[in-house]
């Protein structure tokens, strides 16, 4: 079979996924907010630009406005843009040292296994939001990129723990000797036999690190450890509970951010269950 | 033909490797042109363990496998896909022996692939083609599906036409039976008895012992990793000396007779090697001399046997 | 008469329809029968083992009866059959022995079991230590977690546990086939064993092995593509089979004795129907060398000697 006629048979079943359609339809409709959104926001985000202070939506003010008379709508999107940073860059890292380190303990087994597993372990019982709090405290100017690293460089080891099972049972599966019988190289079998069996594993870990690193993000904000010099989702609802948004009854200001938050964390995990179903054959018949 | 001599293997294990587990202690046996010989053992008698050596799947800790008079171990690129042309396995579980994610017949195209790039793709479909007649597949109901789509004798012949492909000399078939349902075994037991009046020696891994006596000429009894006793089949079977071949055969349960009176020993099996026989622990007949290794001794032609008591009474 | 089952039926739910597994089942269990249930894989043996006890989705119950001790048992209702599960019919699953829980001290595991099914630990324990002692297991066991015992003593551990109510029928599924050789023997007469000394009255071993039954089952049934083939004393199913699946079955079987140069086995040529849309008729039919007109309608299963019960058309003409 060519290559073409594999990843259309692939597109083909992803496409007739329900799951996987809401899933993507939710998630790419806020991306595309990211892009558009400051094109139709006609305020700088922070800029108090309404002097009556806290107002619910309005015509002129889509989402109505801030304690402090600063457009709401203007804050959510560009927060948006934040949020989708974090979670490609903070779950990308997150992703790729789990799936390095994952792989490499797994594929070779024994002494290197056991140093990286206990690495792994070790990462996993330290208090990581103990850890944010110090790092971040320490941290007089913090921006997005240093708040994805953080989250990056804690989050890995469950996706690690996973993909060194997978590759640990992968490994001895008969079919990789098989492969080895064929008079295969290692590296082909690792790249034409292990590898594909991974790949929905690795967009699978990927979406759930993107989600977990959104959702990170938002409890680092929300406690005031945010980055000082951006916006984002979080730190909306960190600045509106702070200025008792809750007890004026200005919902418009956190309901937003707090609602786009829970629906592309959620939509992701949706699209990762409807993509179990895409990558396993055998779900697919179902 | 294959000559394992002395052949070892021995894992570590314990955190950071403090403790040996010998898989395979001094197994040597040897398969000649167009031999079957069984090798019957229970779980954790290193009987798949010693066909992974042979097929360089796994390396050897000691001693020596010889393929045609050359040392296994050193063959590398060439020289090992040469050794693939003519030395292949089938495995026991037909459903992981293919990857999921790819249709079933993928199996070919790597075989081509690899080791006939220079036929034709028209070429290659048919000897595919008459390889999967020859196992008895129709190959319209079983080209173009997913592994599990395919029944498992279906799998269980794909493997077998794949090794077919390769025109080999020497097949490791690791209890290519057991998965199969009564009424398919026999053809997969006959195809494989086919293939060796053409000439193909196998190594038929089973813990079977009815299916090991059709289709083998010796056999090899194995327990916790060493020979216990192996001969030609017929006096394996109907004169097993060694106390676990005796028990061995007179726990399975048969067709045409019932068990005898055997005590069965319940105790888990911990195959530890502190030196002596391996049997000692569950041997009924145990004496002092059996805390030292007995010897794999010739007690009549082609049968051999590893067993102090035996020694004694002959001695 | 332990268990009697009439024209039992059950299918499998699933997307594209129901799947045939078990039609039309009638047969009868013996007080004291060790019945073996044989058949390939998806012939509806299990099925019908599991139909007895918990009949659960995707299983669905089409119609039939089943009488155990002669009080009907409600086998369609998960609650109803609350009362009989256990202490009437109890069940012996395939991987029991690798399902216990491993956290659990086998001791609390069983105390769990029992009042789960509201009996009485403390009033149980002495009979407990009986039946141990019975499968020589050392009273020890109760403080020893699942991984501290062998494959084994968790099989007789299991055993001990499900036949602990001294049930009507006790249903053992396959429990001897990841087993070694010996340890399967072993465990196979302690069955017989249990029976013997009443602590099941009869019991039924679901089993794809014939060799197995043969050495302690009293009667054997076998099955083919959810269809009762053929039931008889062990002895005479094994040496003279009716039914031509059985008889080539039995033929196809390789013995210790037999080799392939001196005697060439021929398998059954042809492979079993798809149960979603069984062929109608007997389902033998496609694959049967003797098949004629008459095996477009279904056959009964009739006896055509004394305990001999097959369901095959060439049979009842031959008789006739």
């Amino acid at each position: 079979m060519s290559e073409d006629k594999k990843i259309n048979e692939f597109l083909y079943f992803a496409l007739r996924n329900k799951k996987l359609r809401i899933g993507l339809f939710i998630v790419l409709f806020f991306l595309i907010l990211t892009f558009i959104g400051p094109m139709l926001a006609q305020n700088d985000p922070f800029d108090y630009v309404n002097p009556g202070g806290a107002e619910p939506p309005s015509s002129e003010y889509l989402f109505g406005t801030t304690f402090f008379g600063q457009d709401v709508f203007a804050q959510f999107v560009y927060g948006l843009r934040a949020t989708f940073l974090v979670g490609l860059l903070g779950g990308g890292i997150g992703t790729l040292i789990g799936v390095l380190i994952g792989f490499t303990a797994g594929y070779r087994g024994g002494i290197v296994d056991e140093l990286l597993n206990m690495l792994t372990n070790i990462i996993l019982v330290i208090p990581v939001l103990a850890v944010l709090l110090i790092i971040a405290a320490y941290l007089e100017v913090r921006t997005i990129l240093i708040e994805c690293m953080i989250i990056g460089l804690t989050a890995w080891p469950w996706t690690a723990r996973a993909i060194r099972a997978q590759t640990f049972s992968l490994r001895t599966r008969e079919f990789v000797d098989l492969a080895r019988l064929s008079g295969m190289k290692s590296s082909k079998v690792i790249f034409t036999e292990i590898a594909p069996n991974m790949m929905s594993y690795l967009v699978m870990a990927f979406i759930l690190q993107f989600g977990g690193a959104i959702l990170n993000a938002a409890t680092l904000d929300f406690i005031g450890l945010g980055p000082t010099n951006a916006i984002s989702l979080g730190l909306m609802m960190q600045v509106a509970v702070l200025w008792g948004a809750l007890q004026l009854g200005s919902w418009w200001w956190f309901v937003p951010p707090g609602l786009a938050i829970t629906a592309i964390v959620g939509a992701l995990y949706v699209m990762n269950v409807g993509l179990d179903e895409v990558f396993n054959p055998k779900l697919r018949e179902m | 033909m294959l000559e394992l001599d002395r052949v070892s293997k021995t894992y570590k294990v314990g955190t950071f490797g403090g403790k040996d587990l010998h898989a395979v202690m001094n197994v040597s046996f040897n398969v000649g042109d167009g031999e079957v010989v069984s090798l019957i053992g229970e779980s954790g008698s290193g009987k798949t363990t010693i066909g992974k050596m042979i097929l360089r799947l796994l390396p050897i800790t000691s001693g020596t496998i010889q393929f045609d008079g050359v040392d296994i171990s050193t063959l590398e690129g060439a020289e090992l896909k040469d050794y693939y042309r003519k030395v292949q396995g089938v495995f026991q579980d037909p459903f992981s022996s293919y990857n999921p994610i790819f249709k079933a017949d993928r199996l070919f195209k790597i075989l081509q692939e690899e080791f006939y790039p220079e036929i034709k793709n028209q070429e290659w479909d048919d000897k595919v083609e008459s390889a999967m007649k020859d196992v008895g597949l129709n190959p319209n109901e079983v080209l173009n599906k997913f592994p599990h789509q395919l029944s498992g004798g279906q799998l269980q012949r794909f493997l077998i036409a794949r090794a077919l492909l390769l025109d080999i000399k020497f097949l490791v078939a690791d209890e290519i039976i057991s998965m199969l349902d009564a009424s398919r075994r026999i053809d997969v037991l006959n195809l494989l008895a086919d293939l060796k009046s053409l000439g193909l020696s196998i190594l038929f891994i089973t813990h079977d012992l009815s299916l090991g006596y059709y289709i083998s000429e010796r056999a090899v009894i194995l327990y916790g990793g060493s020979v216990a006793e192996m001969g030609a089949t017929e006096k394996i079977y109907f004169n097993p000396i060694h106390p676990y071949s005796q028990m061995l055969m007179a726990c399975v349960p048969r067709l045409d007779q019932e068990w005898e009176e055997v005590d069965v020993d319940l105790r888990g099996k911990q195959f530890e090697h502190t030196g002596g026989c391996i049997y000692f622990e569950r041997c009924p007949i145990a004496g002092n001399k059996c805390l030292d290794e007995p010897p794999l001794i010739e007690i009549e032609e082609d049968h051999f046997v590893a067993c102090w008591k035996d020694f004694e009474e002959n001695a | 008469m332990s268990l009697q089952v009439e024209h039992l039926t059950v299918y499998y739910q699933t997307l594209r329809g129901d799947v045939q597994a078990l039609e039309d089942a009638t047969f009868t269990i013996e007080d004291g029968e060790i019945m073996g249930l044989a058949g390939e894989s998806g012939c509806g043996k299990t099925t019908l083992g599991h139909s007895l006890i918990r009949l659960v989705p995707p299983m669905r119950y089409v119609r039939g009866k089943v009488k155990i001790d002669s009080e009907e048992l409600p086998i369609w209702g998960m609650e109803e059959m609350n009362p009989f599960r256990f202490k009437k019919i109890s069940i012996i699953p395939q991987y029991a022995m690798n399902a216990m829980n491993p956290t659990r001290k086998i001791g609390k595991m069983t105390e769990e079991l029992l009042e789960s099914r509201k009996v009485s630990f403390s009033d149980t324990l002495p009979e407990l230590k009986r039946r141990l002692d019975m499968v020589e297991l050392t009273h020890d066991v109760m403080n020893m977690y699942p991984i501290e015992l062998s494959g084994g003593m968790k099989q007789r551990m299991v055993m001990v546990l499900s036949t602990l109510m001294d049930p009507t029928l006790l249903i053992a599924d396959e429990i001897t086939s990841a087993l070694d050789v010996s340890t399967q023997k072993a465990v196979a007469e302690m069955l017989v064993e249990f029976r013997n000394r009443e602590c099941c009255n009869s019991v039924m071993l679901i089993t794809h092995d014939l060799s197995i039954l043969y050495q302690i089952a009293d009667t054997i049934m076998v099955m083919y593509a959810g269809q009762l083939s053929e039931k008889a004393a062990t002895h005479t199913m094994i040496h003279s089979p009716r039914h031509p699946y059985t008889k080539l079955l039995i033929s196809s079987l390789p013995k210790v004795g037999v080799k392939y140069a001196e005697k060439r086995l021929k398998g059954i040529p042809g492979s079993p129907p798809l149960l979603l849309d069984p062929p109608i008729g007997c389902r033998f039919r496609e694959r049967c060398p003797v098949a004629f007109d008459k095996c477009l309608d279904v056959p009964p299963f009739l006896e055509i000697e004394k305990d001999h019960l097959v369901a095959c058309w060439k049979e009842f003409e031959r008789d006739a």
